[in-house]
């Protein structure tokens, strides 16, 4: 793991697969006693499609930090995250977050707004593993919104 | 002068411009062939900070970091 808590703030990178179930029970463990009536955890799983081996990342951590500290001035929220860099293979997870709120309505809303902004905004890029070769996945990838300054 | 690091599947190692502006920087990266393709789906930042200026100025020892479009999770 290269990071782990900066001001309270929990992004923990990890290279290759996320240890999925290590990493929520120590969550659980840790904020159980919070007063959080919900935690919602997600788990990207690596799909085995277009016959690949496995996924790859690249990640910037400086602006990845930045981007996850807007989320961690909630009121009635906390959410915590795990993601990996370098190679993941098929079954194996690249991404885990978990959302904690008082009850679990708000909770959903939460998450799919996190996981949006996430795929949006999160300085990452995805490489399909096949055959040996790590190819840029650019048909799933997006430009950022500030990009197309250079034009 | 002004460091210009490429993020992700941009295959280009790191690079030193004199330039003072963010606009000035743009024509260099353009002179570069293998960029011509990204610098359209470019984000920019300076010392960690997302842009939205080409009159953003530069400074000795300033970083820049180009990112192309991103696919996390």
């Amino acid at each position: 793991m290269e990071s782990g808590k900066l001001n309270n703030m929990v992004l923990e990178i990890y290279k290759g697969g996320v240890p999925v179930m290590d990493v929520l029970n120590r969550w659980y463990d840790e904020f159980k006693l919070e007063g959080y009536g919900a935690m919602i955890p997600f788990i990207g799983i690596v799909r085995p499609d277009n016959g690949i081996d496995g996924l790859s990342f690249d990640l910037y951590l400086p602006l990845l930090t930045k981007w996850f500290e807007k989320w961690q001035n909630l009121p009635d929220c906390k959410i915590t995250m795990a993601h990996s860099f370098g190679d993941v293979m098929v079954g194996e997870t690249s991404f885990l977050c978990a959302v904690y709120t008082k009850h679990r309505r708000e909770g959903f809303k939460y998450l799919e707004e996190f996981v949006e902004d996430f795929k949006a905004n999160a300085p990452i890029w995805k490489y399909d593993l096949k055959n040996g070769k790590r190819i840029f996945a650019s048909d799933r990838a997006k430009p950022l919104p500030q990009s197309g300054i250079l034009k | 002068m002004v460091s210009v690091e490429f993020l992700g599947p941009i295959q280009i190692d790191k690079k030193e411009f004199d330039v003072k502006s963010v606009r000035e920087l743009k024509d260099e990266l353009y002179k570069i062939p293998e960029l011509e393709d990204w610098l359209i789906s470019c984000a920019i930042a300076v010392n960690d900070k997302i842009i939205e200026s080409l009159d953003t100025p530069l400074k000795d020892g300033d970083k820049v970091v180009l990112l192309p479009p991103v696919c996390g999770g």
